[in-house]
């Protein structure tokens, strides 16, 4: 059965006879599997690169609109899968602030917690999903061995090991459970120690370095122009970062700095990645201390849940929680735009709502759709084999790229 | 960082004023609903004279018993001010042509494909609309209101055995 | 006539073993079941002890396509084609619930679960699937593999149909087979 390309590339017709057209993906183990790159190849140089996404369009939007706003977090954690508990933190921002909603001390700081918890691990994926593809396998295994025991670790907590479900709209679904603050205290030890091993493999190698520096250089307007935000676009020199330019959560109580890189080079967004996985090691640690006692979703009858020994006792605690299962809660109309900074870059929230239980338009702002759109001009003039580390340092998540 | 003010709702009547038909605040941050002819000159001041470097997102919003039926939202950053803005512009649903931003910010190319995948609206001047999300063949704009669901458009045969 | 069969079977048996112990996977990743594959393959749940570590990027040379993740339609011709290019013996491995039978994405956009174009040989539920069970799963993929019958000598070849086409199951009743939209 002869199947042509779903999308018609621009480069069907070379300018130049002598060129040949490369295509790359989407099935392709570099692409992480849902990126179609089209290039047009004078020797080993791209000349013009095509990009094609969407391979991976799961209809989020469409989904979030025919779902009650709880029954819509399974469907957010799977954005940006590697960062899950991000994606809903900021979706639930946005609810509880069309609902007036202010949640509670110990959620702020458990929330922010596990955002920082979650960029460890998000970042980790990248760098090691970057540098395999290179051809490092010992520094995948030892960052694969701390994602794992992350992995286990905020499955004790919620249940999951990837995509957790575990916001609420007011909340989170349930408290600390016992040992789980002791345990994060040994993983972000052995957390360290593994960096220290991945910093001693690649910092100074000779051939990470002929392969990365200089490859894939982005000056900060080109960034600008072409939409580029989080970590790509610190590691063009500019220090642009939510959490410090309109911080959210309990960011403005935590001391950290923004790592910036120089070049903007492939180098400098490894390295930018991995001083911010520092800074997040720091950031949690300052987390814990913050901790204090209290309820974890705040006591609004409009959103929580009632507790379940009063559901199963009184006949207003059941009715109640009926209605806000089945019907779901009820949002009073208006719009807004929340962002807030994903492992990825800007991840933004736009939610309509016309006052019923649905949102009436939820879009998702998302880092690495935009970052596709700016990465033909990353590609062209390099060599075809450094479409692989430049593609890896975008942290193209498909999930989130086609929503 | 210090030393950025926000924008103030007077700086945006003064020099927006004339191309502006409804401002207001919406949890913070300024939105601007404008006709689609005052787009590029509006687009343009903001990127020259407040710093709005940073163009982050341009979606639709469909109404179907209002018209004009859409709602295009554009959202914009601006360094210096740190600040971010909302415009909107609406839409008639027989003629949905807003002006493409592609000339002013490169990041604009895919998200109008989206736009225009998703819901059907021209951006004249973008050359390359293409479907992005969705294949050639789709027929329809899933996003709209009258779109169903479940209606699947398969590429490939399904097995019969 | 029965020592030709005794033969066959210990030949089955041996070709058996020795496909059961080499799978080479073709990952065909897509979303976040990825992450499970990558886990998976890494040191805590090896994939390396059952013989099924080295995945082959093309499928020319491999043998076991897992599908990881969700396949959406405009996805679904690339599926077909790395399919058919796949050699026999080929199995082909649905990873989680959006491969199996799209999840819980009922839209415009996502094949409702591969085994609408390809034939599957084993489903692994989860969303995603916890690495133990995908080893259960590579587990009693081997299982059938041992079990199954291998045609290899020449004499066998004469007449054969590809191994695919006793894949039939599940065969999709006929008012199911199309998307209810389109009946």
């Amino acid at each position: 059965m002869d199947v042509s390309s779903p999308i018609p590339s621009h480069l069907d017709r070379t300018a130049d006879a002598g060129n040949v057209v490369v295509n790359i993906g989407p099935s392709h183990p570099a692409t992480h599997g849902t990126i179609q790159i089209v290039a047009e190849l004078d020797g080993e140089t791209v000349k013009r690169a095509d990009v094609h996404c969407g391979y991976l369009h799961r209809g989020f939007e469409k989904e979030a609109e025919h779902h009650t706003y709880h029954k819509v977090i399974p469907y957010v954690d799977r954005l940006n899968y590697c960062s899950a508990l991000n994606n809903g933190f900021a979706y639930a921002e946005a609810v509880e602030k069309l609902l007036g909603i202010e949640i509670t001390r110990r959620c702020i700081v458990l929330r922010t917690l596990l955002c920082e918890y979650n960029r460890i691990a998000d970042h980790m994926t990248c760098v090691a999903a970057s540098i395999m593809e290179m051809g490092a396998m010992t520094a995948f295994l030892y960052l694969m061995t701390v994602r794992d025991y992350i992995f286990e670790h905020l499955n004790h907590l919620t249940g999951a090991r990837l995509t957790y479900s575990y916001v609420r709209i007011g909340g989170l679904a349930r408290d600390l459970p016992e040992g789980w603050l002791t345990r994060l205290e040994e993983i972000l030890v052995f957390a360290e120690e593994y960096l220290e091993r991945i910093h001693g493999l690649l910092d100074r190698n000779r051939i990470f370095i002929d392969r990365t520096r200089d490859v894939a250089v982005m000056t900060p307007e080109h960034a600008l122009n072409w939409g580029f935000t989080g970590p790509t676009l610190r590691s063009t020199g500019l220090a642009i970062d939510l959490r410090k330019d309109a911080p959210y959560l309990a960011y403005p109580e935590l001391d950290f700095e923004v790592p910036v890189g120089i070049k903007g080079d492939n180098y400098d967004r490894y390295y930018v990645r991995m001083c911010e996985i520092d800074e997040s090691i720091a950031m949690v640690r300052q987390c814990v201390r913050l901790l204090s006692d209290g309820p974890v979703s705040v006591d609004d009858p409009r959103v929580t849940l009632p507790a379940k020994e009063l559901v199963y006792t009184q006949i207003e605690a059941l009715v109640h929680h009926f209605k806000l299962v089945s019907e779901g809660i009820v949002v009073p109309p208006g719009e807004i735009y929340v962002s807030h900074e994903a492992p990825n870059g800007e991840l933004g929230f736009y939610l309509v709502s016309d006052g019923t239980s649905r949102p009436y338009k939820l879009h998702v702002r998302a880092p690495s759709f935009v970052h596709m759109g700016g990465m033909h001009t990353l590609l062209e003039g390099y060599q075809v084999a450094d479409v692989v580390p430049t593609f890896g340092s975008m942290n193209m998540v498909g999930g989130e790229c086609d929503r | 960082m210090t030393g950025r003010a926000p924008l103030s709702y007077e700086a945006i009547e003064r020099e927006l004023g004339g191309l502006v038909e409804r401002s207001w605040q919406s949890f913070g941050m300024p939105v601007l609903e404008l006709r689609a002819e005052n787009l590029l000159p509006l687009v343009t001041r903001l990127r020259d004279r407040f710093d709005f470097a940073l163009f982050l997102d341009v979606t639709a919003v469909d109404y179907p018993e209002r018209s004009p039926r859409f709602d295009v939202v554009y959202h914009f950053y601006s360094r210096r001010h740190n600040q971010r803005i909302r415009l909107k512009v609406r839409v008639p649903a027989e003629r949905p042509v807003v002006p493409t931003l592609a000339g002013h910010y490169g990041s604009a190319r895919y998200m109008e494909r989206e736009v225009h995948d998703m819901y059907g609206i021209e951006f004249a001047g973008n050359e390359d609309l293409r479907p992005i999300l969705l294949y050639e063949g789709f027929v329809g704009h899933p996003l709209r209101k009258d779109y169903p669901i479940e209606r699947e458009q398969p590429m490939v045969p399904y097995r019969t055995g | 006539m029965a020592l030709m069969d005794y033969m066959t079977t210990k030949k089955d048996e041996l070709v058996g073993w020795i496909r059961k112990f080499s799978l080479f996977p073709y990952p065909f990743v897509t979303a976040c079941c990825g992450m499970e594959f990558m886990a998976v393959s890494s040191t805590l749940y090896d994939t390396d002890r059952f013989g099924a570590a080295l995945p082959r990027f093309t499928p020319r040379q491999a043998d076991l396509l897992m599908v990881v993740g969700t396949i959406s339609h405009k996805e679904a011709p690339i599926l077909k084609k790395v399919y058919d290019q796949m050699c026999e013996p080929k199995w082909v491995m649905a990873f989680g619930a959006c491969a199996t039978s799209g999840g819980f994405y009922r839209n415009y956009g996502v094949l409702q679960g591969i085994d609408r174009v390809i034939p599957v040989d084993i489903y692994v539920p989860g969303c995603p699937p916890r690495p133990e069970t995908v080893i259960d799963a590579i587990m009693m993929l081997q299982d059938r593999i041992a079990g199954d019958h291998h045609p290899i000598l020449p004499a066998e070849q004469r007449g054969r149909e590809p191994s695919h086409a006793n894949k039939v199951f599940p065969i999709f009743p006929a008012a199911d087979r199309v998307p209810p939209s389109q009946t």
